[in-house]
């Protein structure tokens, strides 16, 4: 039986009919265009998927979409505004923190989440905190440097 | 994913109740085991109950005893919390040390002690502190609850709803990681304190255990140089591809022993 949600994603109001069956990210990425959000390992290690949900990053492969309901979800879709790069995302292209760019929505997402919780992060602990995000081309060098800069970047802002 | 119903649980009695109305149905904490095991159509249950938004269920108490988790508190939520921190520090440590920061901020402490993954953290501060375990029919005591591989003492129809740890004057948790999934290949939880001296393992064999033969010999002295007669027999020890049974058993030694530096540190 499907179930009619309510939810925000990326500021705007949904309203959509889900099977219970269906993934938090297929609902995004097949019924609702969203498909900046990635599915690349699809067993919950690699975290291509993630997003914030209430607030707080989570991989959306691992989410049932009828949990969505009554929450505010952010997708990398939503991060930038009125066409300009959130200081993230910015700091990324700066720093060159991508090859492919098939990791790089989950890593953008999991570095503002970071950035959240640590305010100015040292190399180490953004390691650490990194330890769900999976990237096979770039060796993370420019990635962990990018997310040092766009923190400090959000400090800033 | 097979196809299921989905309902919200009201209250934790409510999802048991309908659990013992249904020997199919299955509830969802979490979801970091169950989720992925769904998708892997390793389970197909008629209905799936969700736990999630069950006011009671989630929570922290601390006490001058003991610190009191609610079974829906999340990973991040007992690593973060300040009373937690000052009261049982290990049990912050644990928390904040399992999976990544996005499982965290999803897994909860019911889920994972329910599940009972022989490479689950949490057990082995269960047994180490001698916690109590709640559930919607009775109190269980730490050292009955694991039973076997992925089995424990509850019955159908019943949920844990919160697990109380004791407070030690000492305690530390210390895992050797698996480099992949950050399970623990060997996890021990040694603690010293009202509950005598206590080493709980996990990682090592099917199901988390007490290390008594540590025990006893850290109960005369608890230092590191205690356990340099201790050894740990491999009989029964898992093993796989990433350790075998004998190297799993020197683990075990060689964790307890940084554990015990650890709570003297």
């Amino acid at each position: 039986m499907s179930h009619s949600i309510s939810f925000t994603l990326n500021g705007d109001s949904v309203c959509v009919d889900v099977e219970p069956n269906t993934l938090a990210v297929e609902l995004l990425r097949d019924d609702l265009g969203k498909t900046g959000t990635h599915v690349g390992c699809d067993t919950s290690q690699c975290g291509a998927c993630t997003l914030h949900l209430d607030g707080q990053p989570i991989k959306s492969c691992t989410l049932l979409a009828v949990q969505l309901e009554g929450t505010d979800v952010v997708t990398i879709e939503g991060l930038a505004k009125d066409g300009e790069l959130h200081p993230m995302q910015a700091a990324f292209r700066e720093h060159h923190g991508l090859q492919c760019g098939f990791c790089t929505p989950g890593m953008i997402m999991s570095g503002v989440g970071i950035a959240n919780r640590h305010g100015t992060p040292d190399d180490a602990t953004i390691r650490h905190e990194l330890e769900g995000n999976i990237c096979r081309c770039t060796g993370y060098q420019n990635i962990v440097a990018a997310i040092r800069e766009g923190a400090k970047a959000m400090a800033q802002a | 994913m097979y196809g299921f119903e989905y309902t919200k649980a009201s209250s934790a009695d409510q999802a048991a109740t309908v659990l013992k109305g249904d020997e199919d149905a299955k509830v969802l904490a979490g979801g970091m085991t169950f989720i992925p095991t769904l998708k892997a159509r390793l389970a197909m249950p008629s209905q799936v109950i969700d736990l999630n938004g069950v006011p009671e269920l989630a929570g922290i108490v601390v006490t001058d005893s003991a610190v009191k988790i609610g079974a829906m508190t999340r990973h991040t939520d007992v690593a973060a919390n300040a009373q937690v921190q000052a009261a049982i520090p290990a049990l912050a440590h644990l928390a904040g040390n399992i999976g990544d920061p996005m499982v965290r901020n999803r897994g909860t402490m019911g889920g994972s002690v329910a599940n009972a993954d022989p490479a689950a953290c949490y057990p082995s501060a269960v047994l180490g502190l001698g916690a109590t375990v709640h559930t919607t029919a009775r109190d269980i005591s730490g050292d009955d609850f694991f039973t076997g591989m992925f089995e424990t003492a509850l019955e159908d129809g019943e949920l844990i709803t919160a697990i109380t740890f004791p407070r030690a004057h000492m305690a530390a948790y210390i895992k050797f990681p698996n480099p992949a999934s950050r399970y623990a290949m060997v996890g021990v939880f040694a603690s010293k304190g009202p509950q005598g001296v206590r080493v709980g393992v996990t990682g090592a064999a099917p199901s988390a255990f007490r290390f008594t033969a540590a025990e006893e010999a850290l109960a005369a002295n608890f230092s590191p140089d205690a356990l340099s007669d201790v050894s740990m027999p491999a009989d029964d020890l898992n093993a796989d591809m990433h350790a075998s049974a004998d190297y799993r058993a020197s683990l075990v030694v060689t964790m307890t022993k940084r554990a015990v530096s650890a709570c003297l540190a």
